[in-house]
């Protein structure tokens, strides 16, 4: 599978700052389109903070300020022109707690693919029931759409925010430890749904736990105080790493 | 020696009786202000309450023209006031962030959440009361207005910052607007909040006397909102001051209307607020 791999997102001396703290340094990076690649590393090393600039989730907060060139299909995200509704339109996220809105089921899916295409009644539905079917959460809640998002478990919001997330047909997803606040049964859930999903879309996954890295992932990337340490194919990483660090925090002496 | 077990048990115990007892303190004098209420108002309570003016000493009469100009200028008041506290409030949680004019908002809304009602109800004299010639109805929903704004605007702010940052940023994600996000999620995610402070803010101004004394004034009849207009604080201050029995008579009937509709309104808001959390 190396053969024909296509950066979907390109990482080139991507330099990022909370005010003065150097968080990114030097990141170059590429993220192949149609698999997924995990990023790995102790709390605090800026594997979410990498993530939070593929769809410049950081420019909320003043003080925050990227330096470098982040390519999603060859054009540079980090220009001060881009539509950042467009681009979150394109590149979907997915957080570490399941954040459905306080609304129905169905109108948790509905709003954010009402906020680009304009559908009928029935298209609506269609793409409602594609989006849950897609997140495996169909059979649980086809007969509640109705009912508020908030009452279902937090497994089943998680993948109400998968099902959000996909319903606008984004061309990556980023997933930020989605599995960190749920039950092993619900993690299970949701990896499955990670194998699925790569099928169409390019994912990159934030993850504390190696084993989900390996499970999940094509790739691994592993980070450490702001720096790419190593970065690969998962197999080889986790079995043949290059680099001594990685090897230690894979095996657990230390981290 | 005591073990530390016993120590915290110690600790427990007295703690819990504190607060018991503290809550005891509070509950005694609501519930003798209540019985008070009750035992001189009751008698009080017929149909002609609701349904006759306030009468000349001696006749008979009732509150119906104090009953509906407290409810009109309460309405009007919260109508104008509540818009205005919202959407400041809305400014300060989710617009705010940067440069000065959120936090000089905030301060001079502090100021006006506790200046002393008497000084609105100067200052609407001054503003409205002496241009228009005469106390008005209108000029005491100025006043209440005034009133209504930094409760509601505080609470809205209090509620929309107990939002989750998460629930922001799961709408950015998406590429919401903010201005969308702001109305459909996170103002809908606080709406009992929301709700809560505009009925703390009705509950308030029903029973505000110092703002009306010098805007509404009284008036012994039905009016409409360019005259004076009658109000129960008013009639409770003035019928409770004469020498009287029957005024004395009405005066407790308006009290115990008043402390029941704002008992009423704490009540919801308090059922309000619990509803938020559950969610």
């Amino acid at each position: 599978m190396t053969t024909e791999l296509k950066p979907k997102l390109a990482v080139k001396n991507l330099n990022f700052y909370y005010g003065n703290f150097h968080a990114l340094k030097n990141i170059n990076l590429e993220i192949p389109e149609g698999h997924v690649t995990a990023f790995i590393g102790p709390s605090g090393c800026g594997k979410s903070t990498l993530l939070r600039t593929f769809n410049r989730m950081y420019d909320l907060y003043p003080k925050l300020r990227a330096e470098g060139e982040i390519l999603l299909n060859g054009q540079n995200i980090l220009a001060g022109s881009v539509d950042l509704n467009m681009l979150r339109a394109k590149v979907g996220m997915v957080f570490q707690k399941p954040t459905p809105f306080p609304m129905s089921i169905y109108d948790n899916i509905a709003f954010g693919v009402k906020l680009y295409e304009s559908l009928s009644k029935s298209e609506m539905d269609d793409r409602v029931e594609w989006a849950l079917k897609k997140a495996a959460l169909w059979n649980e809640v086809k007969d509640k759409l109705r009912q508020s998002g908030l009452g279902l478990s937090g497994g089943q919001q998680q993948r109400l925010c998968i099902a959000r997330a996909v319903a606008v047909k984004p061309e990556v997803l980023l997933l930020d430890e989605p599995t960190s606040a749920l039950d092993p049964i619900s993690t299970a859930h949701v990896e499955e749904l990670v194998h699925e999903l790569k099928q169409d879309y390019t994912i990159a996954i934030v993850t504390h736990n190696m084993q989900q890295a390996a499970r999940v992932s094509d790739f691994t990337a592993y980070m450490y105080l702001g720096e790419l340490i190593e970065v690969g194919e998962t197999d080889t990483i986790f079995t043949t790493p290059r680099q001594k660090a990685t090897e230690d925090y894979i095996t657990g002496k230390f981290g | 020696m005591i073990s530390l077990y016993t120590r915290r048990r110690i600790i427990n115990k007295a703690s819990l009786t504190l607060s018991l007892l503290a809550m005891g303190f509070g509950l005694f004098w609501l519930c003798w202000i209540l019985y008070t209420l009750l035992h001189e108002g009751a008698p009080a309570i017929s149909l002609d309450l609701f349904t006759k003016t306030t009468p000349a000493p001696g006749s008979q009469g009732g509150l119906s023209n104090a009953i509906i100009g407290s409810l009109t200028m309460a309405l009007g008041g919260t109508l104008i006031g509540t818009p205005i506290g919202i959407l400041a409030g809305v400014y300060l949680a989710e617009f705010g962030s940067k440069g000065w004019v959120a936090p000089a908002t905030r301060f001079i809304n502090d100021i006006l959440l506790s200046a002393p009602s008497i000084v609105i109800g100067l200052f609407v004299y001054g503003a409205v009361v002496v241009h228009m010639g005469h106390f008005s109805g209108w000029a005491g929903i100025a006043a209440l207005a005034l009133l209504v704004i930094p409760v509601v605007l505080r609470t809205t702010e209090n509620m929309l910052k107990l939002i989750p940052t998460a629930m922001r940023e799961a709408a950015y994600a998406l590429g919401c607007p903010q201005w969308k996000m702001t109305l459909f999620i996170t103002l809908r995610a606080a709406k009992a909040g929301v709700i809560t402070g505009v009925l703390l803010a009705v509950a308030r101004i029903l029973g505000e006397t110092a703002p009306l004394l010098f805007t509404a004034l009284n008036n012994q009849f039905y009016s409409n909102l360019n005259q004076p207009m009658a109000n129960l604080p008013m009639v409770i201050f003035q019928y409770a001051m004469s020498p009287f029995e029957d005024w004395h008579a009405l005066a407790w009937a308006g009290s115990l209307l008043i402390g029941l509709i704002v008992l009423g309104l704490n009540v919801l808001a308090r059922i309000l607020t619990r509803q938020q959390g559950s969610n």
